[in-house]
């Protein structure tokens, strides 16, 4: 258990992808079976076990502890497991001679009933040390934030196996905790597990940018066009009465979209984008769409107003065949064929976009007709269906970011590399009526500048320094002072947590505009107006 | 006589009338008995100073040799007399020279016990518990969350994330008094025996330790002499927690930022500060620690400074042992 408590508490304060793949291949390396995929799991969130309420841990530790001793213990920490973790009193009695292994803890938790849950958690942390007895709490808590997501944890298997991650992904949904068979596979120690799982998810085929010089060298007449939908890349798979939405990575997104699932009367995977509204009508906007991400429960009258449909872009298998090797001319015309077999109302096709040569093809691309529309997908008529990045059948074509000029206002230390520079930052426009204008913040990024670039934005942080609350130092920003970015981004949501009203998609530094006095940044009026088109 | 007029807080710190003495005053007096070196508690600038021969050479490294009128060194257990009241000095765990301070008066005897901890540490004496009526306990760490592990397993980890991660560096951010000397010496005796690299801040003291005997090993200067960032892959650097946010903290390889310090208990503290690699490692007393002592001094009465007073009273009221908070102004969490 303790190893993979510390597991847990190194990869909560690693801020590096690289760093965090090392800790967690060691892990895999150094721990034995089945704790190791027992960990896995808890990682990426398919161990199953009864949750435990908050009150119900609460209640357990004061009936071990004096209660204002655990009021004041909490009061200082702010969160609940970690403060039961540190106050679990440990007398002499309970310490066992070795702690629990996690195969242990994970066995005896599956194992309880719900009435005796509370006693079998309590015996638990009785038997373990300070970190275990977090990691325990954690597990029955539900939810270990530790940012990892399921998709770095499958990297960190395919680094640790030497494989590609496209393989790992296609196995994924056939196989179960504690994953031995993967682990002895990845260990060279067995053959690759076979999956026998219905409805699996494909590893999906993704573009390379457009660069440049890249068109110049390309024949239009090799590519078709299509909009590219700024959705939710999905991939609807139906076979012997499963039905699976997955996303890019391949995480299970069913469950969020019971609508679009139950529409899917078919045995074939599909490649397409899910979207809200309705084909026939309408296409919502990221807005609309937002409604309906990250949402645990879906009210039916959510799925009423913001209903789910999926725009298709390919088509990978129809009932035993396999399309992939097949070349995108075949394949969309098998698309297109088996879209009109489907509910109108939840399935339509994705259109191409007629053009002939590049010049065409750009007017189109800088002005979209429909503001979810996020650029092109250009993809070679005899290009196969690859999982991965390959360079050269498809590419994607963006629409230009849209900018805008703010200020400074706050800087963040890094990490790693960065730590001992000020290197995030937020940035706002101004409000406010004249005279009385005031900064308010719109956004934070943390990259698009170079190093030199870096070392000026840190020397001028400091320089102009009007506070400093713990790693974080509030800048001079006012109408006579203060540095000017120009910061690019992707789009824009409207948002009810931030006092601007507004959140910025992807947004990155793209110039230092030293030359800009503060008082001719943007107005939040200028960033109104996109979220109203 | 009563305890409180032994000894009672006046804005200059710890005042005793009938000994006419301060111990740890924050402003400049007549007489100081100084418990440690650590800034907050031995400031200069007072006529008459006695504290432990090695607290007096800290000072003197700390601010000059001319940082009080006089000075004079107190044997560990010596009983010296001062207008008629006893005053001894014992060790107190907390960093190398540290004392605690028996008042006795009337058959009244106050232990100040300064800062102290209880895990074992090799560059200073163990604390030694002294009977007595009223004991001074401090708390910074007096919440019932605190509880240290063992140095060794903290150190533990550092090495494995030094083996894991063997073209990084790691920073440790460790006091240059106490902290940054034990954190060394636990290295070596964990059978680290590469250079390490320390911060400017951290030489005069370090080398103070080696002077009386501590064997830190080789250590050398954190600074880019002959090639650049290179010098320091894979490199442990020690150096006072401030630096790693300065542009000193530049010359090295993609560093993992190391804060050694019982403040790091808490998940929070360390997010916030930026620490990948917490440890737990302290020079104060952690809540079981606190107790116990208490409880081992046998005092009738407990008086809570510098800290978080309220638990520990609470504690010594459950206990049945009277207890109250002493309002002390002017320490910080220096030495942590």
């Amino acid at each position: 258990m303790n190893r993979f408590a510390e597991l847990l508490d190194r990869l909560v304060l690693t801020p590096s992808r690289n760093g965090k793949l090392t800790l967690l291949t060691d892990y895999f390396r150094s721990v034995e079976d089945p704790d190791r995929g027992l960990a896995l799991a808890a990682i990426t969130g398919d161990l199953h076990i009864a949750a435990v309420k908050p009150a119900m841990l609460r209640m357990l530790v004061t009936e071990r502890m004096d209660p204002v001793l655990f009021g004041y213990s909490y009061d200082y920490v702010g969160d609940l497991a970690e403060t039961v973790s540190l106050v679990w009193p440990q007398t002499s009695g309970n310490i066992p001679n070795r702690e629990p292994t996690l195969g242990e803890v994970v066995a005896r938790l599956q194992a309880a009933s719900r009435s005796d849950g509370p006693k079998v958690l309590a015996g638990l942390l009785d038997s373990a040390g300070i970190s275990a007895r977090f990691a325990i709490i954690k597990l029955v808590t539900g939810g270990l934030r530790i940012g990892v997501s399921a998709r770095l944890a499958k990297q960190a298997l395919a680094d640790f196996g030497k494989v590609d991650i496209a393989e790992i992904e296609e196995l994924w949904h056939g196989l179960s905790p504690p994953y031995t068979a993967l682990f002895a596979w990845l260990e060279g120690k067995a053959e690759k597990p076979r999956n026998t799982a219905l409805a699996l998810f494909r590893p999906v085929m993704l573009s390379n940018p457009v660069g440049n010089g890249d068109l110049e060298k390309l024949d239009p007449a090799d590519y078709a066009a299509e909009w590219k939908w700024d959705g939710i890349r999905v991939q609807a798979v139906a076979e012997g009465g499963i039905r699976r939405l997955y996303s890019r990575t391949g995480d299970d997104v069913s469950g969020a979209f019971p609508d679009l699932a139950e529409a899917m009367h078919f045995s074939a995977t599909l490649d397409g984008e899910l979207l809200v509204g309705d084909p026939r009508e309408a296409t919502g906007t990221f807005s609309d769409l937002q409604q309906r991400l990250n949402r645990k429960t879906v009210t039916p009258k959510m799925q009423q107003q913001y209903p789910a449909f999926m725009r298709c872009y390919d088509l990978l298998q129809v009932g035993a065949e396999d399309l992939r090797a097949l070349s995108f001319r075949e394949r969309r015309g098998r698309l297109e064929a088996f879209v009109g077999t489907l509910d109108p109302s939840r399935f339509d096709l994705s259109p191409f976009v007629d053009f002939t040569d590049w010049q065409t093809l750009e007017e189109l691309r800088r002005v979209p007709p429909h503001p979810i529309i996020e650029g092109v997908m250009l993809k070679r008529w005899d290009s196969a269906y690859v999982a991965g990045r390959p360079k050269g059948p498809w590419f994607k074509w963006k629409r230009d970011p849209h900018t805008v000029d703010a200020v400074l206002m706050y800087a963040q230390r890094g990490h790693g590399k960065r730590s001992s520079f000020y290197s995030d930052y937020t940035f706002g426009v101004w409000t406010g009526a004249e005279g009385e204008e005031e900064l308010v913040p719109v956004g934070k990024a943390y990259f698009g500048f170079t190093d030199e670039e870096l070392k000026q934005i840190d020397k001028y942080v400091r320089d102009n320094t009007i506070e400093r609350f713990g790693p974080v130092r509030s800048v001079r920003a006012d109408r006579d002072n203060g540095l000017v970015l120009e910061v690019a981004f992707e789009g824009l949501n409207r948002s009810t947590r931030h006092k601007s009203g507004v959140a910025m998609r992807f947004p990155r530094i793209s110039r230092l505009r030293w030359d800009k006095p503060a008082n001719e940044a943007d107005r939040i009026e200028t960033l109104q107006a996109l979220l109203d088109r | 006589m009563r305890a409180s007029d032994l000894l009672h807080p006046r804005p200059e710190g710890l005042y005793c009338p009938p000994g006419d003495f301060f111990i740890d005053p924050v402003r400049p007096v007549n007489r100081a008995l100084i418990t440690h070196g650590h800034s907050d508690h031995a400031r200069s600038g007072h006529r008459s100073v006695l504290a432990t021969r090695q607290t007096l050479d800290i000072m003197g490294l700390r601010y000059g040799e001319d940082f009080a009128g006089t000075t004079q060194a107190a044997q560990l257990g010596e009983t010296i007399v001062l207008n008629s009241v006893s005053v001894s000095f014992h060790p107190a765990g907390h960093v190398l020279g540290s004392a605690q301070i028996a008042v006795e008066h009337q058959g009244t005897r106050i232990v100040a016990s300064g800062d102290y901890k209880r895990q074992r540490d090799a560059t200073c004496a163990p604390f030694e518990p002294i009977p007595c009526d009223v004991f001074i306990t401090e708390a910074t760490f007096g919440l019932p969350v605190f509880r240290h592990p063992p140095d060794t397993e903290e150190i533990a980890r550092l090495l494995k994330s030094a083996a894991q991660f063997p073209e990084r560096s790691h920073l440790v951010g460790a006091y240059a008094l106490g902290k940054a000397q034990r954190v060394m010496r636990l290295l070596r005796d964990a059978g680290y025996d590469r250079p390490l690299y320390i911060h400017g801040a951290l030489a005069k003291l370090s080398e103070y330790y080696q002077s009386q005997g501590i064997d830190l090993g080789q250590l050398e200067p954190a600074t880019v002499e002959s090639g650049g960032k290179d010098d320091f892959t894979g490199a442990i650097v020690v150096g006072p927690p401030s630096a790693f946010a300065d542009r000193w903290a530049r010359r090295f390889p993609d560093p993992i930022s190391c804060f050694a310090s019982g403040w790091m208990r808490i998940r929070q503290r360390a997010k916030q500060g930026g620490v990948e690699l917490p440890l737990i490692i302290s020079d104060h007393a952690d809540w079981d620690e606190l107790t116990a002592t208490i409880k081992e001094t046998g005092a009738e009465e407990i008086w809570v400074t510098h800290g978080r007073e309220e638990a520990l009273v609470r504690w010594c009221e459950l206990e049945g042992i009277a207890a109250r908070p002493l309002h002390l102004v002017g320490y910080e969490d220096e030495g942590d």
